[in-house]
């Protein structure tokens, strides 16, 4: 193998680790503020991604045709429409089932994540089919060798590292951060504390969701096509991620999403170079598992959740 | 003398069972969609009635107070609706198909419904017991009883694999062991050459002792549809796994899961192996799923990955859910609904996956117990405390 083909792979892993992560950190988000997951979380990608194409071809019929414009209006209304999504699911479905065993929520949830994918399938013009996704972002590029740095790539990789540190800083940084950790750590000491506690859990799912938007985005940009289904794998995925990095950390998604992606990368070079005749369409097989596996060794994660229980 | 009409008499639960079987026939005979939906909001309006009228808790009481004529008039009921249809093709696989099912949501209702394991992989389980028998049937020259019995215990073999991770995670994590593990397992059939690909295989029908079940019998004019051999065959094993759940259920093992379900810490305490009696029942969960799977695939005689998605699995445990879970009689009353209905109902085929989420949802929201929810358990009949 040359470098070049080496660097070739390791960039697609970065920027599929990046989605991933931005997947992961939405999870882990909703893990913290209720201890829930929200399974539905791939499909709002998905969706996400739909509004995203949807808001392109009204603006393309509206006569706006530049990039810059369309691409600012599509993020901005996919994000905006899944974070509104994200809070009213959590204030709908979620809040009410607050009580109920976990398990409820995670089946409630994972049912609505079928509601939204057969819903774009079945209402969506031609939603069964792939929908090819606009190239809007330059399509420039310089080659080392046989590598090729291309700058839609380098965009998207940044915007995606700017957007989780963006949710780190709010979270770290800010007023609103410290209630939705206060929320985290202890909800009936921090509603005690006079944090209106609905309020920041809607206010985290929205954060969340919109992050969802921002990777339904990003992989509909980065593959140039997407459809109704995506949202399933890229779900179950980044809960894997956010599960081996530890839920409830956002350092432990982050990562947990680039180790996924390596571990894809890995099982799409190493199988067929050790078993030649394997196909490389293993990878997922292989990855999956090592995820089983790694559950067996460090059943919570890379960063343990710190948990005691209450008896 | 005269008799007074109590609630311990089985009168109530064979009027009841006499009714639902008269509705089967009507419904799997009704040929246009009208009558079909006709039936279904008439049998709708019906129980919501009956329940108003307080029929259903007598029914209920005549049941549990007659467990073993109650049982008796059910098979009695799917024999009846077999001989209504004996020469049709299509009702019978599908009460055969239910039959099956009702097999596999018995194994997650023991794994979920009493031990408290989630298994969001009963596809994948069903799909090993399919793709063992379409092996064994097609290379071996294994009797097919036995091939059977292998599709049980290879997917009772291959779970076991995942015991480690399920018995040390839990909540969460453990949910995501079981639908790695179904997703796995769709990716490795799709890509995999020896076992067909996502083209799938061929698997040949059943043959028990000499005897082919894929040959309808002949009787002078009268000519019977194979598929009533599967449906005698799947009524046979529904109602041994039925049996088996039940008297788990009722027994110290049935006391055990629970207690293993509702508090982990409190049972260790009280020197109950949570280990070994999770294991146990994600492992006959497993098996039943196999034993199911091996017979539906000589039944359809053809197995592709696409029967075996997450979907299917949520599908399965949508059935349980649905029927209340930890509730035998609901599930297998959800497997008949969740089956049947958007088989008979064209129009909501292509919306069915859709329907049942959002039916899910409700359910979830605002009946947490199910249909039939569970009752407390129910030593001596008629006795209330």
């Amino acid at each position: 193998m040359t470098l070049g083909l080496l660097s070739q792979y390791v960039f697609n892993g970065l920027m599929l680790g990046m989605i991933y992560a931005m997947v992961a950190v939405g999870f882990t988000l909703f893990f913290g503020v209720l201890d829930v997951i929200k399974f539905s979380h791939g499909d709002v990608l998905m969706v996400g991604a739909f509004t995203g194409l949807a808001t392109y071809l009204g603006l393309e019929a509206a006569g706006v045709d530049s990039p810059l414009v369309q691409l600012l209006v599509m993020t901005l209304v996919a994000t905006l429409a899944m974070a509104l999504l994200g809070a009213l699911i959590a204030k709908y479905l979620v809040l009410p089932l607050r009580l109920a065993p976990p398990l409820n929520t995670l089946l409630l949830t994972l049912m609505l994540g079928s509601v939204l994918r057969e819903a774009v399938r079945l209402f969506y013009p031609q939603g069964s089919n792939p929908k090819p996704y606009p190239r809007l972002l330059p399509a420039d590029f310089v080659s080392f060798g046989s590598f090729t740095l291309r700058a839609d790539s380098m965009i998207l990789l940044l915007a995606g590292l700017a957007a989780i540190v963006a949710v780190h800083l709010v979270i770290t940084r800010t007023k609103l951060g410290l209630a939705i950790r206060a929320v985290a750590q202890d909800a009936e000491t921090a509603r005690i504390m006079g944090i209106n506690f609905e309020f920041i859990v809607l206010l985290t799912f929205a954060i969340g969701s919109g992050m969802a938007a921002l990777g339904g985005l990003m992989n509909g940009l980065y593959y140039n096509e997407i459809n109704f289904g995506m949202g399933l794998l890229l779900g179950v995925i980044g809960f894997s991620a956010a599960v081996l990095g530890g839920l409830g950390n956002i350092y432990g998604a982050i990562l947990g999403g680039f180790l996924f992606s390596a571990l894809q990368s890995v099982g799409a070079v190493a199988l067929p170079a050790l078993f030649p005749g394997t196909s490389t369409a293993y990878k997922d097989v292989f990855a999956f598992a090592v995820v089983i596996m790694f559950m067996a060794w460090r059943p919570t994660g890379l960063i343990a959740e710190k948990k005691s229980e209450r008896v | 003398m005269k008799r007074h009409f109590t609630p311990a008499s089985a009168v109530p639960a064979l009027v009841s069972m006499a009714g639902v079987t008269l509705f089967a026939v009507l419904f799997l005979h009704a040929e246009t969609q009208s009558a079909v939906m006709g039936l279904t909001l008439g049998a709708a309006v019906a129980l919501y009635l009956l329940a108003r009228f307080g029929w259903n808790a007598l029914a209920a009481a005549s049941f549990a107070g007659h467990g073993r004529s109650a049982q008796a008039s059910v098979l009695a009921g799917v024999l009846i609706i077999t001989a209504v249809f004996y020469d049709q093709h299509f009702p019978l696989l599908m009460l055969a198909s239910v039959l099956l099912y009702i097999v596999v949501c018995l194994g997650l209702n023991l794994q979920f419904g009493y031990a408290g394991v989630v298994n969001f992989a009963g596809a994948a389980f069903f799909g090993i017991g399919c793709y063992t028998s379409a092996v064994l049937t097609n290379h071996t020259a294994l009797p097919h009883l036995a091939v059977v019995l292998v599709g049980g215990l290879m997917a009772a073999g291959i779970g076991s694999l995942l015991i480690l991770p399920v018995l040390r995670t839990y909540g969460h994590y453990a949910a995501l062991v079981t639908i790695a593990f179904g997703i796995l397992f769709r990716v490795f059939l799709e890509v995999n050459d020896a076992l067909g690909g996502p083209q799938g295989i061929k698997v040949p029908g059943m043959e028990i002792l000499g005897w082919k079940l894929n040959d309808g019998l002949q009787f002078g004019e009268i000519e019977i549809s194979f598929y009533a051999n599967y449906v005698l065959l799947a009524l046979a094993m529904a109602a041994v796994a039925f049996t088996l759940v039940r008297r788990l259920e009722r027994s110290w093992i049935g006391l055990n899961l629970d207690a293993v379900r509702l508090d982990e810490t409190a049972c260790a305490a009280f020197g109950i192996d949570v280990a070994r009696w999770k294991i146990t029942a994600f492992t006959l969960g497993n098996f039943l799923a196999g034993l199911a799977g091996a017979v539906y695939a000589m039944m359809t005689g053809f197995v592709a990955p696409n029967s075996f998605t997450f979907g299917d699995s949520l599908i399965l445990v949508s059935i349980v859910i649905l029927g209340g879970i930890g509730n035998p009689w609901g599930l297998s009353v959800a497997a008949a609904i969740v089956l049947m209905l958007p088989e008979k109902l064209q129009f909501i085929q292509e919306y069915r996956l859709l329907l049942y989420a959002v039916l899910v949802i409700l359910i979830l929201l605002f009946r947490p117990g199910g249909l039939m929810p569970r009752q407390v358990r129910n030593y001596l009949p008629g006795w209330k405390p």
